[in-house]
């Protein structure tokens, strides 16, 4: 008698995995919409007649916004609703290029040391009032002021003043920027950054709304409140549920933004965004569930972007303990073992591109040293791994035991024993995983006490490849390994002045050769970006940044039914 | 009855003062900080931030400003979610966690002992067996894996529901409510028919059997409430845990409930948000089990709190 429930459950259980096994052989109507044919108007903008009625888009955006308060905000969930809410001096194009944004053009003086910026006399903030140079002026200063506590204040660090003002010897007034008149703002720069017009599409150089901030101090990022000058404002948000945005109608552009209506959805779990994309709830994706990579191959790959992302996934030795300390032998040893085609076939999987480099391709200024190894089969290096291991003094009999440090998550475990893995094959090292909460992982790695090996990553925050190679200057407060090397802190500060672009260049491939050849850090892979975006959603480019503004995108119109039927026929008769 | 609720409440203020002292230097003990991250903060700005939030002052001086904050009824700001209070956080989201708790737990308990009571009636006969073995998938289906697979049951493949999010509407909270609901039911029954059976078999019952009373009456007046009161002791923390929100379900289903802030708080270090999720539970805690002893006096006439004294 008992085994009758026990049975139907499993029937209801087989049969909820049976409706989505079955799909993969039946034919059924496609799970996804299907999108009209976009045809577009003289000016370049799509037919009225093609877009859908309803123009809200719906979008999953990972983990609930810290706060939408530019200055002080960091993590990417909150950086993609402050591009929509906010519009910096600069801002970037669906592909990534950087184009005028708040100002409409700039001039460089020839040293490079003084920008001036000529604001658009059309901006205007969310409730009407003009943006004006005074509006960045006293935004800066509110972000190089210690008191804020700008997360991402060191952005301002290349303009006159602002390291002495970070550190309280003199007071924000001080910084390097003038309003030249109610439309013309000026910046004076220590160095030639550059990538200086890069650091003004990210969210801790946006202009906040003074008057606001001073009537409602803690409370001026509520709904109601926010007074922002981008596409969009701010009309809706409730903690873990939705951050709702609407068009602003004053934005300088409002004409060609199409989107009425962005609603935010945040998600702790990237399986139930799934089935909320599944089930229709959602029109793009933060990211999709890791193991599901042939299904989403199999069923909805006309949904499934997978593009490149400004991110490199390495692991990092702490230079000032044993083993590691002193001990180049042993870490190139450790490096060249592992077989990194594997890691990204077999575990990450979803095209990742394996490298010996710390910093991604695709920038327009930078061509990436290229070490002798990488073009090496893994048979030479494992040759070699073995060979530099006994020269470390290290042998079968008296193998190196290792401890390898990561945070917990499904991936960094995965990649981590398969490291373990290689390393025990090849040489014969043993190693001890050692997973540690996100917060106690990231103070063990600074103190450098009692980490040996440990995971690494990051995602660069401006165009350029300055912003991978400044973490090992010295005194860099995520130089996690230790490295401290004099030659190297040179190198970073003739980076940073130098002025002829080519010159600026060969120093940092020299800079990354010197990191790589000290072996400071075990790069593996680039980072991709993964996602599921509705067929009907258009103008959403890859970039590289993964900068995406809803100003550029607009739904269109499912396809009818007699429009499917003529379709096919014409597909038939071709 | 009124002096020995004054008292019990009474003794309810030491108890939180206990459990607010101990959760406060635990939650301290955890390495790391609030505003640690993966991008390193300037010393200078990091030290400000400290400052700010009284964070560099000794433990003692934290704790008493603490205590003097909660005795004004303010939680104090979150140190993750920047923009809102502790307070803000707690009424957008225990409202919530309240609703589908409350619904969840009505239903479990009229079914729970409904079904319990029902089996209690026929048992060991093949309708008790069945009703049984439901019951114990109930209790061992984890709700980690009930919640996706109704998901895809009845929001992928049949359309019905939604898949998630949360609005204050009947087809939104259908589905979380169900899973909330289902192993209680499930508990609920298994507890009900096992007292039951035990007072079905008690003399009392022979003697108004004996005396001719129909079943009906037998069952309804004199047994069902009696074999209430061990469902009644297990409702009282089992109620208090479902009022502050499940993880699982506010994760698989969306739901801005409270039932996350606990975890999310302490791995955020959001010492303020954990300690005032931590209050709110000890006050439930606190209240339900006060509910449940008044409710034993209610429904077992043996046990009376006169003049403080209770006799059992």
């Amino acid at each position: 008698m008992k085994r009758i429930p026990v049975f139907m459950a499993l029937a209801i259980l087989l049969a909820a995995c049976g409706a989505s096994d079955s799909d993969d052989d039946t034919p059924r109507p496609p799970r996804l919409p299907m999108p009209v044919e976009v045809a577009f108007d003289d000016d370049g903008r799509p037919l009225p007649e093609v877009l859908a009625e309803e123009q809200v888009l719906y979008r999953g955006n990972g983990e609930e916004p810290q706060t939408l308060d530019p200055h002080l905000s960091e993590g990417v969930p909150t950086a993609n609703i402050l591009r929509d809410l906010f519009e910096g001096l600069t801002t970037t194009a669906p592909d990534g290029r950087i184009v005028p944004g708040a100002a409409i053009h700039w001039d460089i003086s020839r040293d490079g040391l003084t920008y001036t910026f000529y604001l658009d006399p059309d901006g205007r903030w969310s409730n009407g009032e003009p943006v004006t140079a005074h509006d960045f002026v006293w935004s800066w200063q509110r972000v190089v002021d210690p008191e804020t506590g700008a997360a991402y204040g060191r952005m301002l660090a290349p303009v006159v003043n602002a390291e002495a003002i970070f550190s309280g010897e003199l007071p924000p007034e001080e910084l390097g920027v003038t309003a030249l008149s109610d439309t013309t703002f000026q910046v004076r720069l220590d160095d030639p950054t550059s990538y200086f017009l890069g650091l003004l599409t990210h969210p801790t150089t946006y202009p906040v709304f003074r008057p606001a901030l001073e009537e409602h101090g803690s409370l001026h990022m509520r709904p109601g409140n926010l007074v922002s000058n981008g596409a969009f404002h701010l009309t809706d948000w409730q903690v873990r549920s939705r951050v709702v945005l609407e068009k602003n109608e004053y934005f300088r552009e409002a004409d060609n933004v199409i989107i009425e209506r962005v609603v935010f959805y945040p998600f702790e779990d990237e399986n139930t965004e799934f089935n909320r994309f599944r089930a229709g709830d959602l029109h793009w994706t933060y990211q999709v569930p890791s193991a599901q990579f042939s299904w989403l191959k199999n069923n909805m790959d006309e949904a499934l972007k997978i593009s490149p992302w400004f991110g490199t996934y390495f692991f990092s030795f702490n230079l000032t303990r044993e083993p590691f300390e002193d001990n180049l032998a042993l870490r190139q040893a450790l490096n060249l073992a592992i077989d990194r085609q594997i890691i990204t076939e077999r575990v990450t999987r979803f095209g990742e591109m394996p490298t010996f480099n710390l910093v991604p391709p695709g920038l327009p200024n930078y061509q990436p040293y290229k070490p002798e190894h990488a073009e090496w089969s893994q048979e030479e290096r494992e040759e070699e791994a073995r060979r530099l291991y006994r020269q470390a003094g290290y042998s079968e009999s008296q193998p190196l035991t290792v401890e390898l440090r990561y945070n917990t998550s499904e991936n960094h475990r995965k990649i981590s024993v398969a490291i373990a893995a290689m390393w025990k094959q090849v040489l014969g090292v043993r190693t001890r995983l050692v997973n540690e909460e996100f917060r106690v992982f990231l103070q063990n790695r600074a103190q450098r006490r009692v980490t040996q090996a440990f995971r690494a990553g990051w995602i660069g925050d401006y165009m350029d490849a300055f912003t991978f190679l400044e973490l090992y200057h010295s005194g860099h407060g995520r130089n996690d390994a230790g490295y401290n090397n004099p030659r190297y802190d040179r190198l970073l500060e003739r980076i940073a002045s130098e002025r002829i672009p080519a010159r600026r260049r060969n120093l940092m491939v020299d800079a990354e050769r010197m990191l790589l050849e000290d072996q400071v850090v075990l790069p593996v892979f680039y980072y991709m970006t993964r996602r599921l975006i509705d067929p009907r959603l258009k103008g959403w480019e890859e970039n590289i940044m993964d900068y995406h503004l809803t100003r550029y995108m607009y739904l269109v119109r499912e396809r009818s039914q007699d429009e499917a039927v003529e379709e096919k026929a014409s597909e038939e008769t071709e | 009855m009124l002096r020995y609720s004054l008292r019990r409440l009474a003794s309810a203020i030491p108890t939180l003062f206990l459990l607010i002292t101990v959760a406060f230097f635990l939650i301290r003990i955890a390495p790391g900080g609030p505003f640690d991250s993966e991008r390193a903060l300037p010393p200078e700005i990091e030290a400000n931030l400290a400052a700010k939030y009284h964070l560099d002052e000794p433990l003692v001086f934290q704790y008493a400003r603490y205590l003097w904050q909660i005795a004004r009824l303010d939680l104090g700001p979150s140190f993750h979610y920047l923009d809102w209070t502790v307070n803000d956080l707690i009424l957008q989201g225990a409202p919530i966690s309240f609703t589908l708790g409350i619904l969840a737990l009505v239903i479990a308990l009229v079914l729970g002992v409904a079904i319990g009571a029902w089996a209690a009636l026929r048992q060991n006969r093949p309708a008790d067996y069945t009703v049984m073995s439901f019951a114990m998938i109930g209790i061992s289906i984890p709700n980690f894996v009930m919640a996706p697979l109704l998901i895809l049951l009845f929001a992928i493949t049949l359309g019905w529901l939604p898949a998630g999010g949360w609005e204050y509407s009947p087809s939104r909270m259908a589905l979380p409510v169900v899973t909330l609901a289902l192993p209680m039911i499930a508990y609920i029954a298994r507890i009900t028919r096992g007292s039951m059976i035990e007072v079905l078999h008690s003399s009392y019952i022979r003697t108004v059997r004996a005396k001719g009373m129909p079943e009906k009456e037998v069952i309804l007046r004199h047994a069902l409430k009696p074999a209430l009161l061990p469902v009644i002791s297990y409702l009282g923390p089992a109620a208090a845990a479902i009022l502050t929100g499940s993880v699982v379900v506010e994760r698989i289903f969306t739901i801005p409930g409270i039932g996350t802030y606990f975890v999310q708080g302490a791995l955020n270090r959001d010492y303020t948000l954990v300690m005032g999720v931590v209050i709110l539970y000890g006050i439930i805690i606190i209240l339900f089990n006060f509910l449940v002893d008044l409710l034993y006096a209610w429904l077992d006439p043996r046990i009376r709190y006169d003049d403080g004294e209770a006799e059992a």
